[in-house]
């Protein structure tokens, strides 16, 4: 749990990546006109972050939730499943949690 | 309301993103349940929406403090996820060039994917022919929108996340949350490319153990890696079998 950091801990990464995370939304908007070249490569890479971090923070979660890779049994990855066709359909956060979290809840109270 | 005495790209601004709104709105109470559930303070978890402003680095942070991961990890593996918007910075830079130096800080510190791209949209729309000062009204107008929404929805959430029990596993909706982003991210093969490996590789990590929760980063970079070379031998490929081009 978060609360064994001490005091300063959480805070101090708070901090830190509030400051990182402003200064790359301020990075060109401030130096527009100083930098007028932008590394286009660095910037066609960018484009792939998403779709690479998102599916990272997504995976582990549904296959493997106890640190080692689980099918039969797996409450999580037939409700991740589930979600999934939700998205894909409505591409809507609201029932994306709403079908993931009852489906997760049925398999762990209902049946 | 008194809307209709608001200058016009204000208004306009406010109508365009309160579709957006509904759903940001869910995300933020995860942001705040979620936190509750991983052991910060209230106070931490309001901090953090303040501060950092940025719903998917919140979220992979909460997790990573909830598993004791190394403080440089969490804010490591916040900042690869919030990279992405130095390409919106960098696009939406020229359109804020007259503006003051405080005026920059303002609208860098309210850069988000929704605001990113709505204002994109209606700055680049032929008929719309804005001035500087309106393109900030217009920007601000949803970005602050977005803010206000989402510092309420992440109290929201603090306030019931705490009464909800354990055992329904609330910590689960975090994962639901980045899967509703993952998928509408997926518009292309390099893309898919690059999501399976980074999921791949992030649940190697976890299942090998890499030590420091590093599995989400090496998972991250390797995805990035694979898009630019599929990319790069799609393309190629395309203009094989295409020869000459008819460009």
């Amino acid at each position: 749990m978060a609360a064994e950091y001490g005091p300063l801990g959480v805070w101090g990464a708070i901090v830190a990546l509030g400051v990182l995370t402003f200064g790359i939304r301020a990075s060109f908007i401030h130096l527009f006109g100083r930098i007028d070249e932008v590394p286009d490569r660095a910037m066609h890479a960018l484009q792939f972050v998403p779709p690479a971090v998102f599916a990272a923070l997504v995976a582990p979660a549904f296959v493997a939730p106890t640190g080692s890779i689980a099918v039969v049994g797996n409450e999580r990855l037939l409700a991740g499943l589930v979600a999934a066709a939700v998205t894909w359909y409505l591409d809507d956060v609201f029932a994306t949690i709403v079908a993931g979290m009852a489906t997760l809840w049925l398999l762990r109270f209902g049946l | 309301m008194s809307l209709v005495r608001l200058p016009p790209e204000v208004r306009r601004g406010v109508r365009d993103v309160a579709p957006l709104l509904i759903g940001v709105a869910p995300f933020g109470l995860v942001a705040g349940a979620a936190a509750i559930d991983a052991g910060l303070t209230p106070l931490q978890a309001v901090g953090l929406s303040v501060v950092v402003f940025a719903g998917a680095s919140q979220l992979a942070a909460i997790d990573l403090l909830g598993s004791n991961a190394e403080l440089l990890v969490v804010v490591l593996t916040g900042v690869v996820i919030n990279l992405r918007m130095l390409m919106y910075s960098a696009s939406i830079a020229p359109h804020f060039r007259a503006l003051r130096s405080a005026w920059k800080s303002i609208c860098a510190y309210v850069l988000t994917d929704q605001a990113y791209a709505l204002s994109i949209a209606r700055y680049t729309d032929a008929e719309a022919e804005l001035d500087p000062r309106e393109r900030r009204r217009y920007y601000l107008a949803v970005g602050v929108s977005l803010w206000i929404v989402w510092q309420c929805c992440t109290v929201l959430g603090i306030v019931v996340g705490a009464r909800v029990p354990d055992s329904w596993g609330l910590a689960f909706a975090v994962p639901l949350v980045f899967l509703s982003l993952l998928i509408p991210a997926i518009t292309t093969k390099p893309k898919a490319i690059a999501a399976l490996v980074g999921g791949g590789v992030a649940v190697a990590g976890d299942v090998f153990a890499v030590p420091l929760d590093l599995g989400l980063i090496l998972g991250g970079l390797a995805g990035v890696l694979a898009g630019v070379v599929a990319d790069t031998v799609l393309a190629t490929s395309t203009r094989e079998r295409e020869p000459g081009g008819g460009h």
